[in-house]
Formats: structure tokens, sequence, C-alpha cells
């Protein structure tokens, strides 16, 4: 069967094998190609030699370099961790004050406590702190459970309505769905709207008044300002947890919704908490 | 009598598709085991319509059986356009999640539908359909086993339509590429087996001395997939009426042999079983001999030994121990220039034949895909070096790198393989328009440059993103942010994706039209340029 040619093209003959057709030239391997073959061979071999490569019975080679990548990852942690160690050992000694007053530790304890919002806290609180439906905007000055830095530090630590920590922050408005009558629930709704803007019908925000004063103002006070004490939210500026206009306040007021928050001490550490509250307290809110 | 065994097996299949579904364990092996008896059945009522009881017509046996060629062309093209068309889907949903749809088309389940829908239904068709043809040719045989071709071709469908019908419904291994339950995966070996012998029995009776360079290929593809899915899918049922399987490996043992299928699955089907594909249709297009016939034999020897081994790239800084980290990084250096080996065969091929990309487009397409996967084998090497790798792992310079080997050499190939295929197996003197094909060539070429471009320069800022600590030691970025970050280019890449897909959409017109037998009326390629009439 063979039947070599020689191509008129490039004046190389065939091998002879004829397949539908197609024949095959007898070229030889391109230099470049097998050179580059035969470099790649070299450098995997001599790469096995350096570096951890061939399996044995109990082991593998380690080789000339003694390299492991686990050992590779506890030199760059422990590099970062001694870099800094200057820092992270001061912020761990001394108090959240001492902190903000220290001009190299604020603004290293604010970078560090950005790092862990992103990781830890950007998920609710939004990466921007800028909150939420339900998740408070961290940069205004409208704290539930107060601004200043042991406010907040509470707060991170123990969290709020969160039952694993015995320390956490605690209050639950009650549901008044089962206390006030619908139109009484209208009507109060309408009076807290109208603490910081129109309400829909003047009226109505005027008969809301007394129920507002026996039922809400315990805890919301007086003014509707809110009570830090018990987490009770200032009604009378224009900021809503779970959002404006007289339909939101309704639903608050007949089935409230509570928000948690997790203990962060345990999970964190101390010092990461410190940060985190030098962090939160730099946003434009701190008290 | 015309399909009585057909008929009865089908009908007793379906009745046991039935009972399962009775005895389901769980509602999505219920769902899926009723989709299998209408299937089944509505199979089985097809045949009995086309029944006849006069003897069947003997096949000439010197004739070529070109039937489940003819039928798997047509499943290429069909398959292409729904796997792209979910692949678009999804991109979309990447760049406006609110595209979601709870809960049967959620990202989560429409993304195997893509991934499977391409590389196995349109991939897959392609490569059966393909290998059946060139193994006909080259051996100058009939194919072996009479119906069994048949089988293999409605078979393969059966395990496309179970595949992607569980996918919706939620019914998955989780392992990437290898998503089917036990009991889809234990058709496709059965499929498989029978395309083997197919395959293996034409070339056993063939009346050529040699074997071809792209046979050789095709069995290497065959093979090594049937070894790969069954080792990687080796699991235990939770009970035989329910859709859910425990893998029999686990922890980073499961995960390296998932990756040494996965990366094998990209080796022995999406290169070496594409190569089969070039190796026949580039010369045959071109009309020009072989280049070389010393470099095939070497470069496919080196291709087959070294692939198998450059799996555990996937698995750079993970838990896998560090040396079959080092393994699977230097054999994949050392596949560079096996796999180099294929597009200087192919584009070598060429040389005489240059003038041709001038006036035809279809080998302007086989050019394109030796281009894109000597880029794409070239990247690939370049990405399993750990120190590039620490970068490009998990993020979307790994899908790009997918992409263009996949929309570039893959999809090329595969196209450029269709348009020599249709006008022969329909005995039409030639397709209905060339300049359909030019337009697809240029519409699938501008896709593949935008998706892959996009996806290198997102991948890239988004490793780098990940990374990157300020002077005082903490990450710059929180997770959102880089997804943030990510929106622009997931459009852009959802717009390469529909470039891509108009192109196949006008293919599939193409083909239509010249199944047909239409001609369209056009100026050839390459001829006269139209006279511009002057300004007035």
């Amino acid at each position: 069967m063979s039947d070599k040619q020689v191509d008129k093209l490039g004046g190389v003959e065939t091998t002879g094998h004829v397949w539908d057709g197609i024949r095959e030239l007898n070229n030889p391997l391109p230099r470049w190609w097998l050179w580059t073959f035969y470099a790649t061979i070299l450098w995997a071999i001599g790469y096995t030699v350096l570096y951890p490569a061939w399996p044995l019975v109990t082991h593998a080679t380690r080789g000339v370099f003694g390299f492991s990548s686990r050992a590779d990852l506890r030199t760059s942690l422990d590099d970062a961790t001694r870099a800094q160690a200057r820092y992270v050992d001061a912020i761990r000694s001394r108090s959240l004050a001492d902190i903000e007053a220290d001009n190299e530790l604020r603004p290293f304890a604010i970078a560090a406590g950005a790092a862990a919002f992103k990781v830890n806290c950007s998920q609710c609180h939004g990466s921007g702190a800028q909150g939420g439906n339900g998740y408070p905007n961290l940069n205004d000055d409208d704290w539930l459970w107060g601004g200043d830095l042991s406010s907040i530090y509470q707060t991170i630590s123990h969290g709020i309505r969160y039952e694993a920590d015995a320390d956490t922050r605690q209050s639950e408005m009650p549901a008044f769905r089962d206390v006030l009558k619908p139109d009484q629930i209208k009507a109060v709704a309408s009076y807290v709207v109208s603490l910081s803007g129109t309400p829909r019908n003047p009226e109505l925000a005027v008969k809301g008044k007394p129920v507002f004063e026996q039922n809400c103002a315990a805890c919301h006070g007086p003014e509707g300002r809110g009570g830090r004490q018990v987490g009770a939210p200032n009604l009378a500026d224009a900021i809503w947890l779970y959002g404006p206009g007289e339909e939101a306040v309704e639903r608050q007021v007949e089935s409230p919704r509570h928000g948690v928050m997790p203990a962060w001490q345990v999970r964190l550490g101390d010092t990461t908490v410190k940060e985190l509250t030098v962090f939160v307290h730099s946003l434009g809110g701190g008290e | 009598m015309r399909y009585g065994a057909e008929i009865v097996a089908l009908g007793l299949a379906a009745f046991g598709a039935l009972i399962a579904a009775a005895m389901a364990q769980d509602d999505p092996f219920r769902a899926h085991m009723w989709i299998l008896f209408f299937l089944l059945a509505g199979s089985a009522g097809i045949l009995l319509r086309r029944t006849s009881f006069e003897p069947a017509p003997p096949a000439d046996p010197s004739a070529y059986m070109d039937g489940p060629i003819r039928y798997g062309v047509i499943a290429t093209i069909f398959w292409g356009v729904v796997g792209m068309i979910a692949g678009l889907v999804i991109a979309l949903q990447l760049a406006f999640p609110d595209l979601d749809v709870q809960p049967w088309f959620n990202f989560g389940r429409l993304r195997p539908v893509h991934t499977s829908g391409v590389v196995f239904a349109f991939g897959g068709n392609a490569l059966i359909a393909t290998s059946l043809y060139v193994v006909q040719r080259t051996s100058r045989a009939r194919l072996f086993g009479g119906d069994l071709a048949w089988f293999v071709f409605w078979g393969y469908q059966l395990f496309i339509v179970m595949a992607a019908s569980g996918y919706l419904l939620g019914i998955t291994e989780s392992r990437e590429y290898a998503e089917p339950e036990w009991y889809v995966d234990i058709w496709l070996t059965i499929v498989w087996v029978a395309y083997l012998v197919v395959f293996l029995g034409t070339i056993v009776k063939r009346k050529e001395p040699h074997i071809y360079v792209a046979n050789w290929f095709y069995l290497s593809f065959i093979v090594t997939i049937a070894m790969l899915h069954v080792v990687n899918n080796l699991s235990m049922p939770v009970s035989i009426f329910s859709s859910k399987s425990y893998s029999a490996f686990s922890g980073v043992q499961d995960a390296l042999t998932q990756w040494w299928y996965g990366h094998n699955a990209v080796g022995f089907f999406l290169t070496a079983g594409f190569l089969g594909m070039m190796y026949y249709f580039v010369p045959k297009q071109a009309n020009r001999p072989i280049y070389s016939y010393r470099l095939s034999i070497i470069h496919f020897w080196a291709l087959i030994f070294l692939y198998i081994w450059a799996g555990p790239h996937h698995l750079h800084y993970t838990a896998l121990p560090d040396w079959a980290q080092t393994l699977g990084m230097v054999f994949s250096i050392m596949l560079w220039m096996p796999s180099w080996g294929g597009m200087i065969n192919g584009l070598m091929t060429l040389s005489g034949a240059w003038d041709k990309l001038r006036t035809d487009p279809i080998i302007r397409m086989m050019v394109m895909a030796l281009a894109f996967y000597g880029m794409s084998t070239f990247e690939g090497p370049m990405m399993s070096i750990k120190t590039v790798n620490s970068l490009s792992h998990y993020t979307d310079w790994t899908i790009g790198h997918v992409h263009s080997g996949a929309l570039g050499w893959v999809g090329m190939i595969t196209f450029g393989a269709i348009y020599f295929l249709v006008p022969r197996l329909w005995n039409r003197e030639r397709l209905y328009s060339l300049r359909l094909v030019n337009w697809h060539f240029w519409l699938a070429t501008l896709g593949i440059v935008v998706y892959a471009a996009v996806m290198w320069v997102s991948g890239i800022m988004q490793g780098l993103m990940w990374r990157e600590y300020d002077e005082q030691g903490f990450l710059v970025y929180s997770f959102a942010e880089t997804v943030a970050a990510m929106h622009p280019y997931y459009v852009m890449r959802a717009l390469g994706g529909l470039l891509y897909l108009s192109g196949v959409l006008i293919m599939a017109w193409n083909v239509a039209m010249t199944i047909r037998g239409h001609q369209r009326k056009e100026v050839p390629m390459g001829g006269e340029a139209p006279a511009f009439a002057p300004a007035e």
C-alpha cells in the first residue's frame, strides 16, 4: 500500500499512508519545539529535586530547599504579627480613652477596626456602615444604646438581645396589637410621624398624642426622644430603623420586630473589639 | 417486525420508571422518574406509529452508516444553542442577581445546565458524530455493531435530558462537570461502553493497514473518559429509589479524585477528542497533507502520558500535600510543548494553502480555533505555576481561560467540522451561504475576544483586590466590594456571550437552509468587490 509522493510545495516526501485522501508529510520534529520540550523536562526534574515531589513509602521527598507551604504560611503570619505587635500590645493593655488620645495608636486602631468591620460587620451594617432596613446606620449621631466609647464597646462585646451572652443588652417593645384598638394604633403612628415631619392627617396626629403619652412615653420619653437605657429609638428625628411613614410605624407598633446583634467579645477577642469600638466611634457620630 | 425489540424494551423501561416513581424515597427522584417515564413511553409511542410488519430492507454493508451522524450534527447544533442560551442567562444573573428565578432557574441550578450543556451535550454530540464519520472514512469500513450506533445516539440524548432535568430539580452530586447522580452515571457508562464497542469494532474491521492519527486521539478520549467517569463517580446511593448518593472518597482524596477527573475532562474530552476532529477536518478542508507524521506520534503519546498527572494544579494552596502540588505543576509545564504539537501540525498543514484564508471562511474558523488552542494551552501551564496561581486561583481569570479554550478552540473547530459535514451528509452541492459562515466567524471571534479580554481584566483585578493590604497590614477590601467592582465586567462578558450565541444562531439557520436544499445567491467570497456608485 506504500504510495510515497513528494509534495510539490515543500519538496518533502510523504509517508506513503493515505486515508480518505489524507496524506502525511515526513517532516522532522521542529527543532525549537523539541528543544523547548526537553527544556521543560529538565526544568521539571530540577524543580522536583529542589521542592517536595516524589512520593515514597511513608513520606515524600522533601526537596533540597526543604520547602513546606504550611511552614511558609506560618512564617508569613508570624512576620505580619510581629510587624503589628507593638501597636496590638499597646491596644491590648491600654484603655479605650488612652487609645483614643494617642496620635499613633488611634489611626492604627481605626485601620484595624475597619478591616475587622469588613469581615464581620459589613454583612448587616453595609460596607460603608450605612446600615439598612432593620440595621442601624453607624455614621450618624442617632444612637440606640449610646455613642460614647464605653457604650459602643459594651454593645459590640455582648451584642443586643443575644441569648447566648448573659450580659447582652436586653429590651423588648410589646406588641400593641393586643393592647390598643386599630384606630388608636393609626392615631399614635400618625402622632409619631408628626414629631419629625408632616403627618398625612394632622387631626389624627392630635388624637394620637394622649395614646402616646399613656403607652409609649415610658420608654421613648415624653417628647419621644428615646431612651438609651432600654435602647428605645429616638422618634423625634427623621431617622427610621424600620422605614419612614405611617404604615411602617403602624407595623412596628402592632407587632414590633426586635433586631439581634451577636456578641463579638468571645469570637474576636478583646483587642479586636477595642479596635472596632474606636473605628465605629470615628465614623462621625462618636460622643 | 420493524422496531419490535425497541418498543418492548422502551415499554418495559417505562414501566420500570413508573415503579421507581411509585417507590421514590424523595420528591426530586419521584419527579425525575416521572420525566423518565414520559420520555420512554413517548418514545415507545412514536416507534409504535412507525412500525411495520414487512421485513426491514437489508443494510448495504459496503456503504457508510451516516444516519446517526446526521442526527448527531443536528443534536450538536440544538444543544449548542440550548447550552449557550443557558450561559447567557447565568452571565446576566451574575450581573443582575434579580434575574434569578427561584427555585428551578436560579444560578446554582442553571450553571451546570450551561457547563454540561456545552461540554457534554454540544461537545459530546460533536465528538460522537464526527468520530463515527471519521472512523468510517479513514478505516474504509461501515460502523461496527449495526444499530448499536443508534443506541449510542439516542442513549446519549437520554443521558443529556436526564442530567439537565435533574439539575433543574436540584438533583446533583456537587462534583464539578460530574454533577449527575448515580443512576444517570450508570446509564452514561452503559452508553459509553456501547460507543467504545462501535468505534473500536470499526477500527478492528478496517481495510486500511494503519490507524489514522485522528482515530488515536478519538480512541484515547473514549477510553480515558470511561475510566475517569467510572472512578470519579464511585458512590453509594442512599436507596435504589433515591436521588441521593455519597461518594466513595472523602476529604482531600475526594478533592483530588474530582480534579483528576475535572482536569482530564478538559484534557481528554476538550483537547484530545477535538484534536482528533482537527486531524481529519483541517487537512480535508485545506486539501493538504498533514505536516509531520513524526510530530503527530510524539505529541500524541506525550500529551496523553502527561495530561493525566496535571490535575493537582487545581488544588494549589489547599490541604493537598506539597509533593502532589509540585507534581501537578511540573507535569502541567511539561505539557506545554505536547499540546502545541497539535497546533503546529494543524497550522503547518495549511502551509501552501494560506491563500484559502481569503476565500474560505471555514478555513478561517479552523485557523482561529488552532490559534486559540495554542493560546489557551500556553495560558494553562502558565496558570499552573504556583506563583501565578496564587493570584489567578478562584478568580474569573480561570473562567476566561476556560472560555478561550471552549469558545475559541472547541467551538470554532466544531463549527468548521459542521460546515464541512453538512453538504456532504445531505448530498448538497454546497452550503446555503458562505457569507453567513463569514458572519458567524466574525461574530464568534469578536465574542471570544470581548469575553476573554474582559475576564482577564476582571479576574486579575479581583485577585489583586482580594490580596491588597494597606501599609499597616490590614486587608483593604471587603468581599462585597470586590463583587461590586466586577459588575461592569459581568455586563460586558454577557455581551461577548451574546455575540457568540448570535453566530451560532446564524449557523443553525445556514445549516437548516442547506439541509432543505436551498442555495443563497451571493457574490463568492474573495470575489469582485462591489462597484461603488459615484457620489452625487
